[in-house]
């Protein structure tokens, strides 16, 4: 069996073609992520381009308004590009050059992964492509225009169900035409191994963060972290450092579209099985002869049939609870912050805020409950004012 | 290794059709299995359709789409391998993506039902293999499957006297020999980068790569991937044991519908021909 398991999870099923540029991908970034080199260029490229350390916000109006558990926001909302997904695009793309790549390809579902690997490759100077499912690109235009500012080729994928998951097979496909110049910079933790493991080592510096912030703060841990969860990169990023620490609950708040009993779900934890899929092992939504099922959620992030193989294996072990968010809790979680704080979540991040306000006010007043605000929601004002009956154009 | 299998490669220069099941029917593809004999082929290859190749190009994608909209299952799939064992002893192997295999009926391991903590084996593999072994298959391809993750697999294809088919692909370089070293039936040599599709030019050295193999072991080689026309399909064998089109069949599919038999019959007999050349001169 091969490396990168989580437990039965993860794997490398990948065509042949491929197998050779992710074994050499394994071996730059072992070699690469203990360079002290390679660390200094990256924590420079995080705090003085991107913006890190992100703010972990004392969120008081909510923690008043709840009157529960004492809430605070990580804000990853205020990195450079909106949202977490620079964290991992700038180690990828810096690890890509030191191995000689010119060229990097990705996939997006929201745009916002598309986005950043465009802003990446353009203060790297290297070339970029992005493959976003075509009824996305119509979600998101504004998205695709923000990529082709920053010099990038976006590509509308229409196969399949013309969303994420066939933004990640059209990549993927992409990859095996141009391997020896091009990295695949995949935007979440899945895929073949050393993906899952990349992505989360450098999505990681957010559970860092707020390991120190809090304890700087209030001198001790919180008692629950939440965030949502598609791939799972920005959840995998907030719990990691705290797996460790038994005592801390890591709540992943996946997307259930108009129900986990309808359809139209991306809930993969509430309604998938184990398959094997997007070269992982792990839970897929699917039919009873594996033919992976057309997954929905308003938001186009977590508009995913998959979830990355370590959630797969945290969710096995109980290490790691999951819940699932609707459309429309997730749009009043989404209204709820912006009045209550100030603060537009992105509708992915607001399926975190949306099990806060259930979780809050069960909770005593001196405990501490984290969310990870991924992203911000600029991006999805027009499609909340749509959902909202208000035709309005960006 | 599976005997029919082994069979195959024993006329000389082998041709292999490629059908995907259900496109544009499976009636339609029985038929074609039939016609393909007639004309000549030594094996077939017969694609389960998958909601999403990752490993094919738009002609053959858009065939396993068809094919799904159509109502295609594997079951039915099963059934119809059934009826052609009863006429036809010719060698038959799956092409397919590892989780129609993995997945197959195997309603245990819901993750949500299970909750926490229980460990959620139960794959589909083993009642996969069994089935197409009963109907009268005789191989696997699973392209998204390699050799580090192939044991799963094959352990169980062993088990069940059919041959997990290897693939080899110009990137593959130093892994050639240990793919080799534990391949099969036969081994598929992908010629080109990239997915199924028709190529105007193949420039990879197809021949350097047939050549490792051979020298780990006596096992024979087709190529596929970007075989079209009669002349790459000499081209290719001349330099292997056989040459393997998929995409052009499938085009001749989606073009003709259900009036594809002759034309396929047809195109696979000229192919036959090409690559029959190169054995008797």
């Amino acid at each position: 069996m091969s490396n990168g398991r989580f437990g039965i999870h993860g794997g490398q099923y990948i065509p042949e073609t491929l197998m050779n540029a992710v074994l050499e991908l394994e071996e730059a970034y072992n070699h690469y992520k203990n360079d002290p080199e390679f660390n200094r260029e990256l924590t420079e490229l995080l705090n003085e381009y991107a913006g890190r350390p992100s703010r972990l916000y004392d969120a008081r109006r909510m923690t008043e308004d709840l009157g529960g558990a004492k809430i605070y926001l990580k804000r990853e909302d205020l990195n450079h590009t909106g949202a977490h997904k620079i964290n991992n695009v700038l180690g990828q793309v810096l690890l890509a050059k030191k191995m000689g790549k010119t060229r990097v390809i990705a996939e997006t579902g929201a745009g916002q992964h598309g986005v950043a690997t465009a802003t990446a490759a353009a203060l790297m100077d290297m070339e970029c492509e992005v493959f976003m499912g075509k009824e996305d690109t119509e979600r998101q235009a504004l998205n695709v225009y923000r990529m082709r500012l920053l010099g990038a080729k976006v590509h509308a994928v229409e196969s399949g169900t013309a969303t994420l998951k066939d933004a990640v097979s059209e990549t993927m496909r992409k990859w095996t035409s141009r391997i020896a110049d091009t990295h695949y910079v995949l935007g979440s933790c899945m895929g073949p191994h050393p993906f899952p493991t990349i992505v989360r080592d450098f999505q990681a510096v957010i559970s860092k963060e707020i390991k120190e912030q809090l304890l700087e703060k209030e001198g001790r841990l919180p008692d629950a972290v939440l965030a949502c969860v598609g791939g799972g990169s920005n959840a995998i990023g907030s719990f990691y450092h705290f797996i460790g620490d038994e005592q801390v609950r890591l709540i992943g708040c996946e997307a259930a579209g108009r129900g986990v009993d309808t359809a139209e779900t991306a809930a993969t934890i509430a309604t998938g099985r184990l398959g094997i899929f997007h070269g992982m092992k792990s839970y897929f939504c699917q039919d009873e002869y594996g033919q992976i099922a057309p997954v929905y959620s308003i938001s186009a992030g977590l508009d995913y049939p998959g979830v990355g193989p370590e959630h797969a294996y945290l969710y096995d072990t109980g290490r790691a609870e999951y819940v699932a968010i609707t459309d429309e809790e997730a749009v009043e979680a989404f209204e709820y912050l912006s009045r209550t704080e100030g603060i537009i979540p992105a509708i992915e991040s607001a399926h975190a805020v949306a099990y806060a306000r259930k979780l809050a006010p069960s909770m005593r007043k001196d405990q501490i409950l984290v969310i990870t605000v991924s992203g911000r929601g600029d991006k999805d004002c027009a499609a909340i004012a749509r959902y909202r009956g208000e035709d309005i154009h960006e | 290794m599976n005997k029919r299998i082994a069979e195959a490669f024993v006329h000389g220069k082998a041709f292999i059709p490629f059908l995907t099941c259900g496109d544009p029917s499976l009636e339609t593809t029985e038929q074609l299995v039939y016609a393909c004999e007639e004309a000549g082929a030594d094996l077939v290859e017969l694609g389960i359709p998958f909601s999403d190749p990752t490993a094919e190009g738009p002609v053959i994608q858009a065939a396993n789409m068809r094919a799904l909209a159509g109502g295609t299952t594997t079951d039915r799939i099963f059934e119809m391998v059934e009826r052609i064992r009863k006429r036809t002893e010719i060698p038959l192997v799956f092409m397919t993506y590892a989780n129609v295999v993995f997945s197959y009926h195997a309603g245990g391991c819901r993750a949500g039902r299970a909750g926490a903590g229980v460990e959620k084996t139960v794959s589909g593999t083993e009642q996969f293999i069994k089935k197409a072994a009963g109907a009268g298959i005789d191989g696997l391809i699973l392209p998204d499957v390699p050799f580090e993750e192939k044991e799963e697999f094959a352990s169980v294809c062993r088990q069940y006297g059919l041959d997990l088919i290897s693939l080899i692909a110009p990137t593959s370089e130093g892994r050639i020999t240990e793919i080799a070293r534990e391949a099969e039936g036969f081994v598929y040599c992908v010629s080109s980068l990239g997915v199924t599709g028709m190529r105007t030019e193949i420039t990879t050295d197809v021949g350097a790569m047939v050549k490792l193999v051979k020298q780990e072991k006596n096992i024979p080689c087709a190529v596929g991937f970007g075989v079209s026309t009669p002349e790459q399909a000499r081209a290719m064998a001349a330099c292997s044991d056989g040459a393997i089109v998929g995409s052009a069949i499938v085009k001749l599919c989606e073009r003709y519908g259900r009036g594809c038999v002759p034309e396929v019959k047809a195109y696979v007999k000229r192919m036959k021909e090409a690559v029959e050349i190169l054995c008797f001169p």
